[in-house]
């Protein structure tokens, strides 16, 4: 049974090419992912994400209950709209899901998980929340809308009421603000300025079109890939999943260590890995030459093997450019080699930000 | 469904033949094609002068999805490359018919021709697919 967001039939009618996405029919472009991924870099470009999960964590343990469930401490988020990024890991330190929590108040918290990994997800959190008196709503009568891009904040602004542009004014990165029926959040997925923007079901189709209307183009799967992975953002299932420590995935920042006595699923675990420095990481990786670093590419390093787990080619730097799991010792800087078509090729270690803003991080 | 020109000749490896009557044929891929791979970011192709035989893979569509395999679907002489694509390799998914073209060859025997499909038995292979 496949899944269709609210926004369905508006990609069918921009001309969508739609592919199956874990369940969900989701357009994986409108005809030019490049097209669409310059659109974000330049301009301002929007992705139906209505497929995403959304859950609402209420009651009077909330706090303590998140407190426990993910690896970073929603105790930082003291201020309403405050929002984190962070990974929820089993037993064993493995990353069940990665997400981003916003804080309304210590009772009351918004969780934005990935929806490949919905029902396991929403399993998991049932099940440790035996002895706390909260409770956990699905939000499935709800579309969400990613507008991105260096002019997503103006074009956005010119189609939202005042008492709207009021509520979001000045609003720092990370926070999100209830401004009449809609969830205005400063996040993304690009490496962009933008907003995530949850709206009532009914009125979604009728806010893209306001959105097209303002200029905003409609960027596919593709194009969303290109982006995150440019920004350097991992994917779940690709970059890490639940085999994977935070600690090999480039998440140890989403880890809050204090206060020492919060016990956080996986915290046992993954102070051992911390204290033995024997996870391998994440590092990037940037090709100048043709071809095109794919996910399942291996590594070959002198302290071992790798493996690529995203590649693709960057529209913005226009060469290939990847995300790879490597020994530890492999540092910024070092050449590398990668298998490709049966040669190996040589390729540079670099953070795993490649664009931030629509510049080249690289040196 | 995509354009199918009747005009030229196509393997079902999704190369289009195009015969120019003189003993040469100008070869692509089919718009087909290049709607599955999606947005080409590298074309590489043969070397003028090599002689290649049906079958052999002689050039690389890269596109942000996949490396496919471009195959010779004829036996002859690679006469001229697309230069154009070094830095427009997107011609390939703009124009895959026209100016996306990819190298022409000079036939070792024209009668290889009559091996390849027409446009209907094309769009058959690709039903089938």
């Amino acid at each position: 049974m496949t899944n269709k967001t609210v926004l369905h039939a508006k990609h069918l009618e921009a001309g969508a090419k739609m592919v199956d996405f874990h369940g969900w029919e989701m357009p994986i472009n409108y005809g030019s992912q490049i097209e669409e991924h310059h659109a974000v870099r330049k301009d301002a470009g929007m992705f139906d994400v209505s497929h995403m999960t959304i859950v609402d964590i209420q009651g009077a343990d909330a706090k303590a209950y998140l407190q426990r469930l993910v690896i970073n401490d929603v105790a930082k988020l003291e201020v309403a709209g405050k929002a984190l990024y962070t990974g929820m890991c089993n037993d064993e330190g493995g990353v069940i899901d990665d997400l981003i929590i916003y804080h309304f108040t210590s009772t009351d918290y918004r969780l934005v998980v990935n929806s490949a990994t919905r029902e396991k997800d929403l399993a998991w959190m049932t099940k440790q929340a035996t002895g706390f008196d909260i409770t956990i709503t699905e939000r499935p009568e709800y579309g969400m809308i990613a507008v991105q891009g260096p002019e997503a904040k103006a074009k956005v602004a010119s189609i939202l009421s005042t008492e709207q542009n009021q509520a979001i004014e000045g609003m720092k990165p990370f926070f999100g603000v209830q401004a009449g029926d809609l969830f205005i959040a400063t996040t993304g997925y690009t490496g962009e300025s933008g907003y995530e923007i949850v709206v009532p079901e009914a009125a979604t189709a009728d806010l893209w079109q306001q959105l097209v209307d303002a200029g905003v183009a409609p960027c596919g799967l593709g194009a969303r890939d290109t982006l995150r992975l440019e920004a350097g953002m991992n994917l779940y299932g690709l970059d890490m999943d639940e085999t994977v420590s935070p600690l090999a995935a480039n998440m140890a920042w989403t880890i809050s260590w204090e206060p020492s006595e919060r016990n956080f699923i996986g915290r046992d675990v993954l102070a051992a890995q911390r204290e033995a420095g024997d996870q391998p990481k994440l590092v990037g990786l940037v090709m100048t030459e043709k071809g095109v670093l794919r996910t399942g590419l291996k590594v070959v390093t002198e302290a071992g093997e790798g493996v690529i787990t995203s590649g693709t080619f960057s529209p913005t730097l226009q060469h290939s450019i990847a995300m790879a799991r490597v020994p530890r010792s492999v540092k910024v800087g070092d050449v590398v080699e990668v298998e490709m078509r049966k040669k190996l090729v040589s390729v540079k270690v670099v953070k795993p930000s490649f664009v931030r803003n629509g510049k080249s991080q690289l040196d | 469904m995509s354009n199918i020109p009747s005009e030229l000749k196509y393997a079902t490896s999704h190369e289009w033949v195009r015969n120019e009557g003189d003993g040469t044929v100008t070869i692509g891929i089919t718009e087909h094609a290049q709607e599955l791979l999606g947005d080409m970011v590298f074309v590489e192709l043969p070397e003028v002068g090599e002689s290649v035989s049906t079958g052999d893979d002689v050039a690389v569509a890269e596109s942000v999805k996949a490396a496919s395999d471009i195959y010779a679907p004829v036996s002859g002489e690679v006469l001229a490359v697309n230069e154009e694509l070094e830095d427009s390799p997107e011609l390939v998914n703009s124009d895959a018919f026209g100016d996306g073209w990819m190298f022409k060859i000079k036939l070792d025997d024209a009668s290889e021709l009559e091996n390849l499909l027409d446009a209907e038995g094309y769009e058959n292979s690709i039903d089938e697919d």
